[in-house]
């Protein structure tokens, strides 16, 4: 058996043991406090090298009495056994005060923001997540972005993470494992291509766009404006060519878009479909309806609506 | 919001700019510790190869190619045996240590390289103290760490981007806060008392005094300016001119050279002292075995033998700074009588040399008779008025030396006195002989210690008077009484360098306090001194069990210092919460206990009502509170101060 396997399943068997000391730690409610229970730390592989070449140092200082190499010895001894307590004290009080995250579909990563908080300044702080590791100072408050990958819609428990520094000199590791009761949701990812939201016809009628049967005002021609809408009897007392302009008809433009007339496609197909015609009527300007089994949302537009819509989307079971 | 770029965690990053600066610095730092020693050449091109390199990487930024890594170790592998003939051993060692540490410069683009180049930086400013441990070495060298630290400080993924100088700041604080403990360590730290590998035998390639004695030799001592030894005396010091610190007596002359020669060991120095002085001695290492003494010391001190011309030698070589006791007498009769063989030796004279000195001694017995004492006086006589000068460059003697010196060049420093006058002693008929040693040194008041140089090494004569012994006649001292009364640099005039000149060596003088102290506390703790550091505690002797564990004890101590440190933290911000606090502790003690679902106003007010003697104090607490908490966003620091105060100035009066 590889050395690699026999590690993998020591830590395995560490983690059973010692949930506290590793990554099995029980989620938790924000604000989270890193505090010297839950702060390790051990030296690098580099911290190991550099005590024993200490080690050398001083055999060989007192080896041949040379008391100032000896002296010289012990202060780069002590140093180091500071620079323990610099880096245990980086991560001693850290606060994570709030999470937040913005908006992605599934298989797109989110970002997630954390919010940390110190009393005084810490350097060179570390947060692995996932595959991602990132470094920031805190000095006061600090906001740190991270993107988390996405699979499937739905809520999205953030997962374990690591708060690790190695400052001040690189020769040792203080972490703490944290796992905050903290959930994004993740909205569904559109399906690409198919066919526009069937309509009635009355809609049909209006919904191309500059048909608007309300005059609002006239204006300069600018080339490119269709000949039928030039303001001929207007345009003869002026020099130039007047162009009537027509309110775009939105109230007539709802699209009412029912989870019901959706037959013979399966949940996931359906949902897709649905938040595809949701972006293209977000897209377009458009108000719409959506009308689910468990819910409906009536007509609206603007991204706070889009954002309430695929939200409800998101948690369909 | 700070976004940052996402990094995968195991790509070779490449480390920035100021990193490798840092890194050439502290290189820079280690060549120039080490320049002490290295040949001149290896160290110049050190250097350019470390400023090459550092421009490269500057302005062609690119990996240096690997063909070139191969053929850079096998010149500077060359360089080494070509310098030493030999790779191991301290010098060639160090030497290749350093050159090793630039080539490494040239791979180091990932911050593990940097790391490690550092660290190989620290363990070789270490090395440089093996070469000398001086105090300003050893603050040069700790300097240089600094440099290494924040080089391991500039790898930490941190915004912060201060100048070099402001860099370099928080690795000085590091160190200055890493001191207690490091003296601790040092102080506590069990010392080997017999090495584990190898003898200290350092062959040491400088000037110190020698066992035999030949003009140049002695010229380029009389220009060393390093302290020699140092003496303090129980008691007042004696005079300048009676200063006289024997190191070796020299019998055998063959014409050019005199050597000493294998006087029979002595318990008792063959001695009649009037009077005598008590010194100690804390003698510089000369890796030889002699112990200069004052004088005519009467027993040889610890671990060292005495001879019955005075000559006291130590067992091993004096490799570390050696401190002694001795007893000297200072009026005495040396040796009052002369057996046969010793008289003998004292007037052996090679044949075939100095006729015209031999002929001048002929000269005087015929005309003194028997007055050795009148010979003696005619020969200082000659030396005083006949145009003798005093120069640290002589003219070169031919092969009669002597004649030559006495009647042509006429010209040379102690050792050509005390030679020539012998020689003429010799000749007469009267026992003589060399002595070399130390004359004079400096008197630190400060500190009430006699420094000595190697420049004041001397050499003086003693002749053998029938009822008086061996009695000490310096030549010197009758050209040049200056070069007695006041010491070597005054007579010199204006041959010595620069640095031994006028105030900056009055400067110097004084200085050597420190360099005293250094030595005596620092470079002379040895695993002697380190038992006797508890007799003010009254334990005698502290075994290496007892200091292990004392130093248990102080890292202990350091350490709950240090996590209290850690650990601590301000109180909570809030101040009017705690304000309000206190309050509750005030009034729970008078019977009224907040309860959990209670507002501070409900509460206050229930307050007032359970006391009612004090109802107006406890309302205006109250709607300062209040006031406080919900008028303003940010309270005014004046509302604060009178809630704090009014706080304080309660005082619930118990209801019975």
């Amino acid at each position: 058996m590889s050395v690699r396997t026999q590690w993998q399943r020591l830590q395995h068997w560490a983690e059973r043991r010692l949930p506290a000391l590793t990554r099995h730690r029980r989620q938790e409610d924000l604000p989270i406090e890193l505090h010297r229970r839950r702060i390790y730390i051990v030296p690098t592989g580099f911290g190991m090298a550099f005590t024993l070449l200490l080690l050398v140092m001083m055999v060989g200082s007192l080896n041949y009495s040379n008391n100032a190499g000896l002296l010289l010895t012990c202060l780069l001894g002590a140093t180091t056994s500071i620079s323990m307590l610099v880096a245990f004290r980086t991560l001693n009080g850290l606060r994570i005060r709030g999470v937040r995250a913005g908006h992605a579909v599934a298989g797109d990563p989110i970002d997630v923001t954390f919010d940390f908080e110190a009393r005084h300044k810490r350097q060179a702080v570390r947060l692995d997540i996932g595959e991602v590791t990132q470094a920031f100072d805190v000095n006061g408050r600090a906001d740190v972005t991270v993107s988390i990958l996405t699979e499937h819609r739905g809520w999205l428990s953030i997962p374990r993470l690591r708060i690790w520094t190695t400052w001040p000199m690189g020769l040792f590791r203080a972490w703490s494992w944290v796992n905050p009761h903290y959930a994004v949701l993740v909205w569904p990812r559109p399906e690409i291509g198919g066919p526009a939201p069937n309509l009635p016809l009355e809609d049909h009628r209006k919904q191309r766009l500059h048909r608007g049967e309300d005059l609002a005002s006239l204006r300069d021609y600018r080339s490119g404006d269709s000949m039928r809408h030039v303001a001929w009897k207007a345009s003869a007392r002026h020099e130039n060519l007047l162009v009537k302009d027509y309110e775009q008809p939105q109230g007539h433009q709802e699209w009412r878009l029912d989870w019901r007339h959706l037959r013979g496609l399966d949940n996931e197909a359906r949902i897709a479909r649905l938040a595809r015609w949701l972006g293209e009527a977000q897209a377009q300007g458009r108000q719409w309806s959506l009308w689910l089994p468990s819910e409906a949302i009536g007509i609206g537009g603007g991204p706070s609506h889009y954002a309430r819509c695929m939200s409800a989307l998101a948690v369909i079971p | 919001m700070i976004r940052w770029r996402e990094a995968k965690p195991h790509v070779q990053e490449r480390i920035g700019d100021r990193t490798f600066d840092l890194l050439c610095i502290t290189s820079a730092f280690v060549l120039a510790v080490h320049a002490g020693h290295l040949p001149i050449g290896l160290t110049l091109g050190l250097f350019v190869a470390l400023g090459l390199r550092w421009w490269q990487r500057r302005y062609r930024p690119a990996r240096v190619p690997s063909w070139l890594k191969l053929p850079l170790l096998a010149v500077l592998v060359g360089a080494v045996v070509l310098d030493y003939g030999n790779l191991f051993g301290r010098e060639p060692g160090s030497a290749l240590a350093a050159g090793l540490l630039v080539l490494k410069l040239t791979e180091s683009e990932a911050p593990r390289d940097a790391r490690v180049a550092a660290a190989f930086a620290c363990f070789l400013l270490m090395a440089a103290l093996l070469f000398g441990q001086g105090m300003v070495a050893t603050f040069v060298v700790a300097l240089g760490l600094l440099p290494a630290l924040t080089t391991w400080r500039s790898l930490e993924p941190t915004q912060a981007s201060p100048t070099l100088p402001r860099q370099l700041l928080p690795a000085l604080g590091l160190l200055a806060a890493s001191l207690p403990l490091a003296l601790s360590a040092f102080v506590l730290v069990p010392r080997l008392s017999t090495p584990l590998w190898g003898n200290n035998n350092q062959a040491a390639a400088r000037t110190g005094l020698a066992d035999h004695m030949s003009p140049s030799e002695f010229n380029e001592l009389l220009t060393d300016d390093t302290a020699a030894m140092r003496v303090s005396f129980d008691g007042p010091p004696p005079p300048q001119d009676k200063r006289y610190f024997r190191a070796f007596v020299m019998w055998n002359y063959d014409g050019h050279d005199w050597q000493r020669s294998e006087q029979p060991l002595s318990t008792s120095i063959p001695v009649e002292a009037a009077k005598t002085i008590s010194y100690h001695i804390s003698l510089e290492p000369t890796h030889q075995h002699v112990l200069p003494t004052l004088d005519v010391p009467l027993a040889a001190p610890m671990q060292s033998q005495a001879h019955t011309d005075g000559e006291v030698f130590a067992d091993k070589p004096i490799d570390e700074v050696r401190d002694y006791d001795v007893r000297s007498a200072v009026t005495y009769r040396l040796q009052p009588s002369l057996d046969i063989d010793t008289r003998m030796h004292a007037l052996q004279l090679p044949d075939g040399f100095d006729p015209r000195a031999h002929a001048l001694a002929e000269q005087w017995r015929q005309r003194y008779g028997h007055d050795n004492a009148a010979i003696i006086r005619a020969a200082l006589n000659m030396f005083h008025n006949d145009g003798f000068s005093y120069t640290l460059l002589p003219a070169p003697l031919g092969r009669n030396a002597v004649d030559d010196f006495l009647f042509s060049t006429r010209e040379g420093f102690c050792e050509h006195y005390a030679s020539a006058f012998t020689v003429l002693m010799r000749a007469a008929g009267i026992p003589a002989r060399v002595v070399t040693g130390f004359q004079g040194g400096f008197w630190n008041n400060m500190g009430q210690y006699l420094l000595v140089r190697n420049a004041d090494a001397h050499a003086w004569s003693e002749v053998w008077l029938e009822g008086r012994g061996w009695v000490r006649v310096d030549p010197t001292a009758a050209v040049r009484p200056q070069r007695i009364s006041l010491g070597a640099a005054s007579a010199a005039g204006g041959q010595l360098p620069w640095y031994q000149e006028g105030f900056l060596e009055s400067m110097r003088n004084h200085w050597d306090i420190v360099n005293r102290w250094w030595n005596q506390s620092v470079i002379g703790f040895d695993a002697l001194r380190q038992r006797g550091l508890l007799i003010p505690f009254g334990i005698r002797e502290a075994d290496i069990g007892l200091l292990t564990r004392l130093l248990v004890i102080c890292i202990a101590v350091f350490g709950a210092l240090g996590l209290a440190w850690a650990l601590w933290r301000r109180p909570e911000g809030d101040p009017a919460l705690a304000a309000l606090r206190s309050l509750e502790r005030k009034l729970a003690q008078a019977g009224v206990i907040r309860r959990r679902s209670e507002g501070p106003q409900h509460f206050l007010r229930r307050a007032s009502r359970a006391l009612p003697g004090q109802r107006a104090e406890l309302d205006h607490l109250m709607r300062c509170y209040i006031e406080l908490r919900y008028a303003t966003l940010e309270p005014s620091t004046e509302s604060l101060r009178t809630f704090r105060q009014a706080v304080r100035n309660f005082h619930p009066r118990r209801m019975v």
